[in-house]
């Protein structure tokens, strides 16, 4: 680890944030619209009606289109952990790999086997089967989902393992742990939601497109009202999942709840920061304001994190400074200790090689006294565990404002839709129609939450990032960087051209059937 | 059941389920092979709608066998994942690149307004097909040649060469490693496309490629054979854990394995008999039997390579950092949670031939493909 080039792990982060962020447009919309094409031809199966039948087709033509580019973008990320990340790949790739196995085996041959019957196998298999195919494809990319975010809940809550030091790195102990990991699932029910709200959204924004167009009147109507109940179900229980998201980050991560609400100075009646302005200036440990302007919610912020109106929330000055009183420890004393972990790791290990048994069991009972320490040993100064606060607070509130407003669009959207009158609201339909990009942000936008509020850490308070990254120069992460960054661009670019002709051509694609 | 075997076993037994998912992938290649047969045998559009067709319904399952080939790794080895993604850094981006592209040729191939055309998709199929395939053989040749690592006393590795992994195409056995596999992935698409393509024209063309470039691997197949029987291998002490060179180390594993080696000389048998099938009679079915050859086959020769104490990744820059089954795994309490779920293999295969049986019940025809909307 001396001789690592720092750039390499900017390029490395670089690296990875371009592939999870292409990877991350076209997920959620796979995620949602599988389900809503599952509704839509358990409605032909059930009825009969020809009419359905073209309206699925149409749908997972589009699925499909999305489906190819999330593939392609998504491949390289499971192996990116090996290939950037090598360190991370065997500091904790005992526990992290076997959920991305289990995906393999569980989820993925699902979706890819049955895929191929969604698509291909119409006149192949029967209605029954066909159907069945369909669910499971949906199902399978769901669940696919949620052996990743048990990997990627771990990453902000790990449990379940220990530091063993003669190899190491840390080991599962506990497989149940893991899979029930409280964050896991609070973040596997926040994505999926989230997902189904942008596949609602999607439907009814191409809907839109055709109604303001005057065509394709009646399937655009059918799918409205498909679409935005679905969206309203699934976007208010997106909003207690998000609350469930905050609070164990609240309870695991309280750096990344402080860095989301730009909470400096902690207190036992804290306020929710409804929309605010941050101050530049602001630093860690000074006196000036935090904001240049906000609006707030009292006691909001105790109350959702802890169900409690005056329980004490910590601030970035308690998490870095530390407060005896409240019994936070200094970043600076944990920094400390885990110097003394790395150092007595070293010796163990030296002694061990060199066969002085005595010392080596010394060197261990010193690591064992501080192993809970460890990632801090790797860090320098304590303001290196504060993350980028205005792109973790910008982030969050932007992602929480469009989900309020996805949710009062599927209201009044649904509400038209009930009395007849959505063809007639021109301006409702421009709107639903540009709430689609608002849609993408929010996504992109708890994406960033997640992970740029955990750094500096690749697993919370256990390795921070650099530490995780391959032992190389940055040459090679450059010249993969850019030619992911131009290959990735043009394939979406393509992307949207190709959905966006057969939005054109539309359901009458299908008028053979 | 699983905890009471011993570490060594379940090492064994998730070496044996890497080797078998290794070697489903290689058998799924088949679809890299008909791709490039894109260029070669179709000569017109329709011939090549037939054949991106036959091949549109199955190259996820080649895809996801990737993707599990790599999970399956990190869970159950997780240094060998570190160690050779992070150092032959420039050979996995490569493949990744190739793999990428694959993803989206299909589904865009034929779509209007597709930004890049239908023969630029058409070129990311035939990149796939080909350099992709090389590639991949060229690492896996690593696995007998080496790579340039170092392991340190934390298990962290670091690669000794700057070219990371670029070397490894100086090496003559891994080209050749990589050309055998592109040259089987060529036959085993002729030999799918028989079974799967009712176009007589294309499937004469077809058995023409079986015949010719069956006699290329062979050749190839041969060499790789001769150059791993007589090569220095490197075993290590089952107690001190020491490697050291053995001449001719992967002849004797043939010879203390017999059972490894019966299955990969069935395998082979099968193979070739698949081929033959496929050059010299009428039959559409030699797919099958060259399918269930190449798994067997592959799935011994990873054997041959990991089983016996044997360095299935030397290191040439330190040959105490070489990985072995036994240095490079996950802990016993992972291997034996993972081993549970690997009950699921035999029902995950189970449903992807019943699938497998359904769409392949009658032979793709031309009709098939132009009455169908979402044709690529």
């Amino acid at each position: 680890m001396e001789h690592l080039d720092p750039s390499i792990v900017d390029w490395s982060r670089a690296q990875f944030a371009l592939t999870a962020l292409y990877h991350w447009i076209f997920v959620p919309l796979t995620l949602g619209l599988t389900f809503i094409v599952a509704i839509m031809e358990t409605i032909y199966v059930k009825t009969g009606d020809e009419w359905w039948k073209k309206t699925t087709k149409f749908w997972m033509g589009l699925l499909a289109i999305n489906f190819a580019i999330g593939l392609a973008t998504g491949i390289i990320m499971e192996f990116e952990f090996g290939t950037n990340w090598s360190n991370y790949s065997w500091i904790v790739g005992d526990i992290f790999g076997a959920p991305l196995a289990i995906e393999g085996i569980m989820a993925f041959f699902m979706e890819s086997t049955f895929f191929a019957v969604m698509f291909f196998g119409w006149d192949k298999v029967s209605k029954k089967a066909h159907l069945l195919s369909t669910w499971l494809v949906a199902i399978g990319s769901n669940l696919s989902a949620l052996w990743i975010l048990v990997a990627n809940g771990w990453m902000q809550h790990p449990v379940g393992m220990h530091f063993n030091p003669d190899t190491a790195r840390n080991e599962m102990t506990d497989f149940w742990a893991l899979v029930f990991n409280p964050n896991a699932y609070s973040k596997f029910l926040h994505t999926i939601s989230s997902g189904y709200v942008l596949a609602s959204l999607f439907v009814i924004s191409v809907s839109s497109w055709y109604l303001l167009k005057k065509r394709d009147i009646q399937f655009a109507k059918r799918s409205i009202i498909v679409a935005a109940s679905f969206g309203l179900v699934v976007s208010l229980f997106n909003l207690t999942t998000g609350d469930d998201s905050a609070r164990q980050a609240a309870l695991h991560q309280p750096m990344k709840l402080a860095a989301m609400e730009g909470l400096y100075e902690g207190n036992a009646h804290a306020s929710l920061v409804a929309f605010g302005i941050l101050n530049p200036e602001k630093k860690p440990g000074d006196s000036k304001e935090a904001f240049l302007a906000k609006l707030e919610l009292p006691y909001a912020l105790s109350l959702l994190s802890f169900h409690k109106l005056d329980a004490y929330v910590p601030g970035i000055d308690q998490l870095v400074y530390g407060d005896m009183e409240k019994g936070i420890m200094s970043a600076a004393e944990k920094i400390e200790r885990g110097k003394d972990a790395v150092a007595a790791l070293t010796a163990y290990k030296a002694a061990k090689k060199a066969g002085e048994s005595a010392k080596a069991a010394e060197s261990l009972q010193a690591f064992e006294k501080n192993s809970h320490y460890l990632g801090y040993g790797y860090l320098n100064n304590p303001l290196d565990v504060v993350p980028n606060v205005p792109l973790t607070f910008y982030a969050f509130h932007t992602m929480v404002l469009f989900g309020g407003w996805f949710i009062l669009l599927f209201i009044i959207i649904l509400y038209f839709s009930m009395i007849n009158e959505l063809n007639e609201r021109r301006k409702l339909l421009w709107i639903a129609l540009f709430s689609l990009p608002l849609g993408y942000i929010a996504q992109e936008a708890g994406w960033i939450v997640a992970e740029v509020g955990r750094q500096p850490w690749a697993i919370q308070d256990l390795l921070p990032v650099h530490m995780a990254t391959s032992n190389y120069t940055s040459t090679p992460v450059m010249t993969t960087f850019w030619l992911f960054a131009v290959l990735f661009t043009v394939l979406l670019i393509a992307e949207v051209k190709i959905m966006t002709a057969q939005i054109k051509i539309g359901p009458k694609g299908e008028d053979h059937v | 059941m699983f905890e009471n075997l011993s570490y060594l076993t379940l090492q064994q037994y998730w070496w044996f389920l890497f080797a078998l998912l290794g070697a489903l992938f290689v058998f799924m290649n088949f679809v890299q092979g008909g791709q490039t047969l894109l260029f070669t045998t179709a000569k017109n559009d329709l011939e090549r709608d037939l054949i991106v067709n036959s091949l549109g319904r199955k190259w996820e399952l080649g895809f996801t066998s990737l993707v599990m080939f790599g999970g399956a790794l990190f869970a159950a080895f997780p240094l060998f994942y570190a160690t050779s993604f992070g150092g032959a850094y420039y050979v996995w981006m490569a493949i990744l690149f190739c793999f990428i592209i694959q993803a989206v040729a299909y589904e865009y191939c034929k779509k209007p307004n597709n930004l890049l055309g239908t023969r630029t998709y058409e070129l990311f199929m035939l990149i796939n097909g080909s350099l992709g395939i090389i590639l991949i053989g060229t690492a896996l040749g690593t696995l007998f040649t080496g790579g340039n690592f170092v392991i340190n006393d934390m298990n962290l590795s670091h690669w000794t060469k700057a070219s990371y992994g670029l070397e490894a195409a100086l090496n003559p056995f891994n080209v050749a490693f990589g050309l055998m596999l592109f040259f089987l992935a060529r036959v085993q698409g002729a030999l799918y496309f028989l079974d799967n393509i009712a176009d007589e024209t294309l499937n004469r063309r077809n058995r023409i490629v079986v015949r010719y470039e069956s006699a290329i691997f062979l050749i190839l197949f041969l060499y790789i054979l001769f150059q791993i029987l007589t090569m220095t291998g490197y075993s290590y002490d089952p107690a001190t854990k020491i490697v050291t060179p053995e001449a001719n180390k992967y002849l004797h594993n043939f010879m203390q394995m017999p059972l490894v080696t019966a299955m990969f000389a069935v395998g082979v048998l099968l193979l070739l008999g698949g081929m033959a099938m496929g050059a010299f009679t009428q039959s559409i079915r030699g797919i099958w039997l060259s399918g269930i050859g190449t798994v067997l086959s592959v799935t011994a020769l990873f054997l041959i390579l990991g089983y016996n104490h044997t360095a299935y990744y030397p290191s040439l820059a330190d040959m105490q950092s070489s990985l072995t089954i036994e240095n490079s795994s996950g802990s016993r309490f992972t291997l034996t949670a993972m081993s549970y779920v690997s009950l699921m293999v035999p029902f995950v295969l189970g449903y992807i031939i019943l699938v497998w049986l359904a769409m392949n019940k009658t032979p793709l025809t031309a009709g098939e493909v132009e009455q169908d909307p979402h044709h690529y």
